[in-house]
């Protein structure tokens, strides 16, 4: 035979305790014979695992599936081949250092990260009340923008899992308009270390105001392109109605939030049940669907980006009123200094900033230097800020020891906690729903594995 | 060369190595091997404004053994090591390793227990693209020069066996990578 | 539940360390890391309110000590004539809260009370600072308090956000800490249970029977931490390799970074620099 079944595990090493159940092997012959002799034993079942290398598993991502057939009979994930020791870094950088840690989580949304993580140690330093108006407009600006951003790749890659490309494409295409102006705001297209304790790192550009209207207004013609193509699309209504059900209740016992708790039926949304960074004064609606599957979330996340972009309109609006504000907090001891622009040569450097420390104030440079190099304390204490991100709630459990450096940072992510959902999404399906199935959760393996 | 000059035009002569090197720069198809932040660049280099289809990149490829171009992109961790040697051993010859950013080249910013410093440790690299993530721009260029240095100027057929051959005899006279110090200089 | 043991609330340390020589007690600044070679002259005064009393410091009524610290940039001992050798500070917590708490915390903790008759030996702690109510629970009592929290209709916490660990080596006989975050979606509240238990004896129950998503959390806290959960389903490495030695994010866990070399300069891994704590 080249094939057998025993009970008994050839492969524990000595000392370690046998795995249980039946162990199948096959050594070598002719693959017509192995396949003979499995149909002889009467069992359908076959173990598959969809390596950490796979193009739909939204990134390493390792499931273990138990098939009958082509349908999922069990599925389990491991996760863990991103991990990076974010947490732990931070213990060993300043409170300002981390955000550049922390915005690498999830790196498909790094603002909401950097706005969880600064809410939670503005929290500490209790200066809630000291920042700007300016700030908080801005802040929210960006996490609207991230959000659009999010759902757009959340769509585009799950588009493209299906096969249809043409959806990543216009996705895309209408994502590089939003990295411009991160790049034009931030300095960066991705992983900007933007959000600080205290505010911002910068202000907007001199172009940045029209910069942002010609982009809404090109996202606003633009971006039905993506909803004429697949909303009503024969092709994905039928591989994505009725599929990965996770009502109500479900929900509610795996403690799932964001937009897979929205197409569930229950409106909850943080930005309006305990509004950070001024949420409270704009003027949005929360989308919410009723059926659960995977479809009503598709719908759902299209939805919340035009909400998104509402809320966009309203703070450019509010930009141009608060032109000349500070966007950092007026204290000395925990603003961070620089403000960046591009010199005259070219190069990026914060010359007004230099030129006020180096010629006309000591306290200035005193201040710089203690703020780059030891960073400012945070008193004692925990907080924990929950945000509604793009991809549900995030949020930081923040410990600081009184010291210049966090004492633990933990990041409460919604992909962690979402991906345990998946196999009562899959189970039972077919396997070419798990890759749906993934698609709706929209994990993003940065923040699970952290 | 002179020997063109007294040809009626029209004729242009290479060598078959030229040709072969041509070919396979032309198609030059990476597989999918997106870790972290960096695979977002990565993918954006495939999508309408860096668009790689315009030198034949746009087909990743899933399956190693039908790619060329292994993309490191991202940060490998401890527990992903395995997975990185295991598909670059998949990949079918004549094949080539991008580490792109940081992480990927030397570790990156998380110089810490949960990452390895740098993907040459377990696989051979052939360019390091720096940048944290770098832009697709960067990318390009870096694929751009892998493609003219290296793959145009393959050797086939017998002198890839000397070059192999060579080759060879160094790796196993040289230190581990992790025994050699001064690399940055 | 919360006796007034001492009628002034705790103090919270408010010296950030920028205006040394602020607080009206002489303070030395330890880092407490590194071991001290040699001790500075003048050596540690005895401070009777820095012993552990019934009321005193670390217990479940008086403030809650975390460090004494001495000395800054790791000076010590040594020929200091920076003066910052001489520091100290005594690294607080954030105390018990007296009643009444405020908001909607009384009606809560009242609530909690009249459902578990022992509560007094559930709830060892309340502290309400910044605007958050942290119950501190007793590990054995943990099980039956999240059930009465998540079934009760006035309390209703049915949202499970998340467990993490904390490790604080210097909190002797309860070093390792479990956070629990609870919301009330219902009420819209939020609530954080903290749990501790010794590196001695590392468990703690679980509480996947009562909210399943709370399985790959504790999983992840076990992995990093060490710690226990007893009763979990499958409580195995989530983040590492599975055989993996250690439990990464505790604080006698070295970061594990290797030197830097660049042009001839060797720059040491971030967790051998200077520390300004």
């Amino acid at each position: 035979m080249t094939s057998t079944t025993s009970d008994q595990d050839l492969f524990a090493g000595q000392g370690e305790e046998p795995a249980e159940g039946t162990v199948y092997t096959a050594m070598g012959g002719d693959w017509d014979d192995i396949v003979t002799e499995q149909h002889d034993r009467g069992d359908e079942r076959i173990v598959v695992n969809m390596g950490p290398q796979h193009p739909s598993t939204h990134g390493v991502l390792r499931l273990i599936l138990e098939l009958d057939g082509e349908t999922v009979t069990e599925l389990r994930s491991s996760i863990g081949h991103l991990h990076t020791g974010i947490e732990k870094n931070t213990e060993f950088r300043t409170w300002t250092q981390a955000v550049a840690f922390i915005t690498r989580a999830d790196y498909v949304m790094p603002l909401h990260n950097e706005l969880a993580y600064v809410l939670s140690v503005e929290k500490l330093l209790e200066i809630e009340d000291q920042i700007t108006e300016r700030t908080k407009i801005i802040r929210v600006m960006m996490a609207e923008w991230m959000r659009i951003a999010s759902h757009l790749v959340a769509l585009g890659t799950g588009g493209m899992e299906l096969g249809a490309t043409t959806i990543m494409t216009v996705g895309f295409r209408e994502r590089e308009k939003i990295m411009d102006v991160f790049e034009a705001i931030t300095g960066l297209r991705m992983n900007h270390a933007y959000i600080r304790p205290g505010g911002v790192a910068n202000d907007l550009p001199d172009h940045g105001l029209q910069l942002l209207k010609d982009t809404l207004k090109s996202i606003k013609k633009q971006m039905p392109e993506l909803s004429k193509l697949a909303n009503a699309n024969p092709i994905v209504k039928s591989r994505l109605v009725g599929v990965g059900h996770l009502d109500l209740t479900a929900c509610m016992a795996l403690g799932v939030t964001g937009p897979i708790l929205r197409a569930a039926g229950y409106d909850y949304d943080l930005r309006k049940a305990l509004p950070y960074s001024g949420y409270e004064d704009y003027e949005f609606d929360i989308p919410v669907r009723d059926e659960g599957d995977s479809y009503a979330r598709f719908r759902n996340r299209i939805d919340e980006m035009w909400e998104s972009v509402r809320i966009i309109d309203q703070c450019v609006a509010r930009l141009e009123e608060t032109q000349g504000q500070r966007v950092m907090i007026d204290d000395p001891k925990i603003a961070w200094p620089a403000q960046l622009s591009i010199g005259s040569d070219g190069q990026g450097n914060s010359n007004e900033h230099l030129k006020h420390i180096m010629g006309q104030s000591m306290e200035s440079l005193i201040h710089h230097f203690k703020l780059v190099t030891e960073g400012f304390r945070v008193p004692p204490g925990q907080a924990y800020v929950p945000t509604e991100s793009a991809k549900g709630e995030l949020g930081a459990h923040v410990v600081s020891d009184g010291g210049t450096k966090p004492f633990r940072v933990h990041l409460r992510d919604p992909s962690f906690h979402h991906l345990q959902a998946l196999p009562a999404l899959s189970e039972g399906g077919m396997i070419a729903d798990v890759v749906v199935n993934i698609a709706t959760i929209d994990p993003v393996l940065g923040g699970v594995d952290r | 060369m002179g020997l063109e000059e007294k040809l009626p035009s029209g004729i242009l002569l290479t060598t078959v190595e030229a040709l072969a090197g041509a070919a396979r720069s032309a198609s030059f198809w990476p597989v999918t091997f997106g870790l972290a932040c960096c695979s977002f660049e990565m993918m954006t280099m495939g999508t309408p404004r860096f668009d790689s289809a315009r030198w034949g990149q746009e087909v990743f490829r899933n399956s190693p053994r039908q790619a060329d171009l292994m993309i490191v992109a991202g940060r490998v961790s401890q527990k992903m090591a395995p997975i990185v040697r295991q598909v670059y051993d998949q990949m079918a010859e004549p094949k080539f390793v991008l580490s792109m950013g940081v992480c990927a080249s030397s570790g990156g910013m998380f110089n810490n227990y949960a990452i390895v410093q740098g993907v040459d440790h377990i696989v051979p690299v052939d360019v390091y693209v720096p940048g944290c993530p770098p832009r697709p721009e960067m990318l390009i260029d870096g694929i751009f020069k892998l493609r003219k240095l290296k793959v145009a100027k393959l050797p086939i057929g017998s002198h890839r066996e000397e070059v192999e051959a060579e080759n060879e005899r160094l790796a196993l006279a040289k230190p581990a990578t992790i025994e050699q110090k001064g690399l940055l200089r | 539940m919360s006796d007034p043991s001492t009628p002034k609330n705790t103090p919270r340390d408010d010296s950030n360390g920028q205006q040394p020589g602020k607080d009206a007690e002489e303070t030395k600044d330890k880092v407490p890391s590194t071991p001290p070679d040699a001790t500075p002259e003048g050596g540690p005064e005895e401070r009777a309110d820095l012993e552990p009393t019934p009321t005193g410091p670390g217990s479940a009524q008086g403030p809650e000590i975390l460090a004494v610290r001495d000395g800054m940039f790791g000076v010590k001992g040594t020929p200091d004539t920076s003066g910052y050798g001489r520091l100290r500070r005594v690294i607080e917590f954030p105390g018990p809260s007296q009643r009444p708490y405020g908001s909607w915390y009384d009606a809560a903790i009242d609530r909690i009370a009249a459902l578990m008759p022992n509560a007094g030996q559930v709830i060892t702690r309340v502290v309400i600072d910044r605007g958050d109510l942290t119950l501190h629970v007793a590990r054995e009592h943990l099980l039956a308090l999240v059930k009465n929290l998540r079934d009760d209709a006035q309390l209703r916490f049915e949202f499970f956000s998340g467990v993490s660990g904390v490790h604080y080596p210097t909190d002797t006989g309860r070093e390792l800490h479990a956070v629990y975050h609870l919301g009330s979606m219902t009420h819209n509240r939020r609530l954080r249970l903290e749990v501790s238990a010794p590196d001695s004896d590392p468990h703690i129950p679980s509480v996947v029977s009562v909210y399943p998503g709370a399985d790959w959390h504790e999983r992840e806290t076990f992995d990093m931490f060490g710690l226990i959960f007893d009763g979990h389903p499958h409580l195995t490495r989530i983040l590492m390799p599975d055989d993996w030695p250690g439990h990464p994010q505790r604080k006698d866990y070295p970061l594990g970074g290797i030197d830097v070399e660049y042009k001839g300069a060797r720059i040491p891994s971030p967790e051998n620099r200077r520390s300004y704590n």
